[in-house]
């Protein structure tokens, strides 16, 4: 564990999570705290494992995928426990939205129903209430017109106005914790602004959770008091939002942060990582990101680096970290 | 090659594309119109911006500029000449002169041929050098765009993402093309992919004086790489100029919605506008200037008049009745 001191009660604590599909590592001991009603912040780039870890944590994932570890709500483990307690948990307590919401709704039936049947499963609501609820829910997340968009089907809406019945669908069960898989990914520009607003305001009204896993620094630094960066399967760097954008203590952190065009100020070169992401098949020895990292040691290749103290609250998986002060950002 | 005359590269003279479409099944046709009224200019050597949500007619516009689309109304000149007729023996002799480069580098590529062979097949159609010059040509391209000779015998699903979009520019560049149209060429990369294949554009650019159409949604991509930069929304241009000026200081209230929704790492310059709505379906266009209903400042004028595209002191030009002089912004 990482040391960094509890201050809301811990709703979710995720311990040693690994997932393997025949043999091949996909995650390699993740540990993370989400605690009520804060934001979390997952980055990575594609087949880093954002994803996977929490399809793990909720049971979602393919029979052939090897799960091991511990992952408990309220000190209840999840990993390995019965359907039916993962049934509850799921689209209950835990609720998620994706980043397609076109595919994750059923296209052959109307958005309102899809709603009650949510509120049906996870509340027992029915009939009349279930109607009146759904509607409530789809003023809640801002979809003009509730009560004739309840009968359009997922085809006749915009991405937009479907990931806002994803998110009342999601909100239909109560959640304690909202997992957001690039929940605005697919979407213009205004309309990400809007969805993130709506997520912000829906977490401030309703205390829940959020975990927010995505590819975009910005949108993690805009939404998340904690942010996690994940890379080949593993936490590589956790801290406060703000300390982690202002003050990267690992390479691979200060390598994404220096690829990214700014959007102010004078251009400069973007500074780009070399190199791709490492096949997990074929992950170098030790960390795995020292093939392409510029300030790599040889002890670097020789194990896997732990998590050391860059701050208070935050902590990088980095030699380096630590022993040379002041490391520049 | 060009006539040694001063003229722009590419010239797009107030282009418009309409299509027909059908309101619902067995509905009634209605003309939608994808591009407006767009004047563009590319110089050689420079890059022009296009930014603009899903359906703003962005893409259609680079198709128009390499005429893979015919405009209804308004010309395309290139290198000073007027558009051939797609598919005529000037239109591809053209053709190879200007290339297109889009998201999707596996959906652009032949999953059954090696990335040597894909590259080798623009300079076969236009029959360009000697079979030992091609293989010369392609080992070359590969080099350019950062890739490694043994990548040449593999197939596309063997490489990486940014891998294949190097690949697929080294194509677009196997025929010398004078210019670019790349449409959201680093969309589907990771950040730290992406930033090498901005980079290589940026060097691409530099060495062989490429000039560019750079399609994104992404702003601070857009930044970096574009000399003129035109904001675009349902089909026309609402701002055009300078990027350092437009994003910095945008002037239309759609350029700074855009600006204020992009979520960047660090503080935060100015308050985010949150704009209501979606974007209008182009078929259920609104009168007047198009982006009224969605607009914070409009007033009862914007609902009937559609504003034209008027210069401004500063040398950008904007299409807003509310925009006097950029000097001053309208809040």
């Amino acid at each position: 564990m990482d040391g960094i001191g509890h201050r809301a009660e811990t709703l979710v604590a995720l311990r040693g999570l690994t997932v393997a599909f025949q043999g091949v590592p996909a995650l390699r001991g993740i540990d993370l705290d989400v605690r009520r009603g804060e934001a979390v912040g997952l980055v990575g780039e594609s087949g880093s494992g954002k994803s996977i870890t929490w399809l793990a944590a909720l049971g979602l994932l393919p029979k052939s995928a090897r799960v091991s570890g511990s992952v408990t709500l309220e000190g209840k483990e999840l990993i390995g426990a019965a359907p039916s307690v993962l049934d509850e948990v799921r689209g209950g307590r835990i609720a998620m939205i994706f980043q397609d919401p076109a595919t994750a709704l059923n296209p052959v039936h109307r958005v309102g129903r899809q709603v009650e049947e949510s509120l049906r499963l996870h509340r027992g609501m029915d009939g009349a209430a279930a109607a009146a609820e759904a509607r409530r829910l789809f003023d809640l997340v801002g979809i003009p017109d509730a009560g004739r968009r309840r009968h359009a089907f997922p085809h006749e809406m915009s991405g937009g106005q479907n990931q806002r019945v994803m998110i009342a669908m999601a909100l239909a069960g109560q959640p304690e914790l909202l997992i957001a898989d690039e929940p605005t990914t697919a979407l213009d520009a205004t309309i990400q602004a809007q969805i993130l607003d709506l997520l912000r305001r829906l977490q401030a009204e309703s205390g829940m959770a959020l975990v927010l896993i995505s590819h975009d620094l910005g949108v993690v630094a805009d939404m998340c008091s904690r942010v996690g960066v994940i890379y080949a399967g593993r936490i590589i760097e956790e801290a406060p939002a703000d300390v982690l954008f202002a003050e990267p203590a690992h390479p691979y952190t200060r390598g994404l942060l220096g690829a990214l065009p700014d959007m102010v100020g004078p251009r400069r070169r973007l500074l780009a990582i070399p190199g791709g992401v490492p096949e997990p098949w074929n992950l170098p020895p030790g960390c795995a990101f020292a093939p392409r990292c510029a300030e790599a040691l040889p002890a670097c290749s020789a194990s896997v680096p732990v998590f050391r103290e860059a701050g208070h609250d935050h902590a990088a998986a980095c030699i380096r970290v630590g022993v040379r002060e002041n490391v520049p950002a | 090659m060009s006539g040694g005359s001063v003229t722009d590269l590419l010239e797009l003279d107030g282009v418009s594309r309409v299509y027909s479409s059908r309101r619902g099944f067995l509905g009634s046709a209605v003309a939608v119109r994808a591009v407006d009224h767009v004047s563009l200019r590319v110089a050689a050597g420079r890059t022009l911006g296009i930014v603009g949500e899903s359906g703003c007619g962005k893409s259609t516009t680079g198709r128009i500029a390499l005429g893979l689309e015919r405009p209804n109304r308004g010309g395309v000149r290139f290198e000073g000449q007027p558009m051939p007729a797609p598919g005529s023996a000037a239109w591809r002799r053209m053709r190879a002169r200007m290339q297109l480069v889009f998201q999707d580098p596996l959906g652009a590529m032949d999953r059954r041929l090696t990335i040597a062979a894909q590259i080798m097949e623009p300079l076969t159609i236009h029959g360009i050098g000697s079979a030992a010059d091609r293989r010369e040509r392609v080992a070359a391209l590969l080099r350019d765009v950062g890739l490694r000779p043994d990548h040449a015998a593999r197939h596309p699903h063997e490489l990486s993402g940014g891998q294949r979009q190097r690949a697929v520019l080294a194509r677009a560049l196997a025929t010398d093309p004078a210019l670019l149209v790349c449409d959201e060429p680093v969309s589907a990369l990771d950040v730290s992919i992406q930033a090498q294949v901005v980079n290589m554009l940026t060097d691409l650019q530099a060495a062989r004086g490429i000039a560019m159409v750079f399609i994104s949604h992404d702003l601070k991509v857009v930044r970096q790489m574009s000399h003129e930069v035109a904001v675009m929304y349902l089909g026309r241009v609402v701002e055009q100029g300078d990027p350092e000026a437009i994003f910095a200081e945008p002037a239309h209230p759609y350029s700074r919605a855009l600006v204020s929704a992009i979520p960047t790492p660090g503080p935060r310059r100015q308050a985010r506008i949150v704009l209501s709505g979606d974007p209008p379906n182009p078929v259920d266009r609104p009168t007047g200037c198009a982006f009224h209903p969605r607009c914070p400042v409009a007033v009862a004028g914007c609902r009937v008049e559609t504003p034209e595209l008027r210069a401004m002191s500063d040398g950008r030009k904007v299409a807003c009745h509310l925009v006097q002089d950029t000097t001053r912004i309208a809040a």
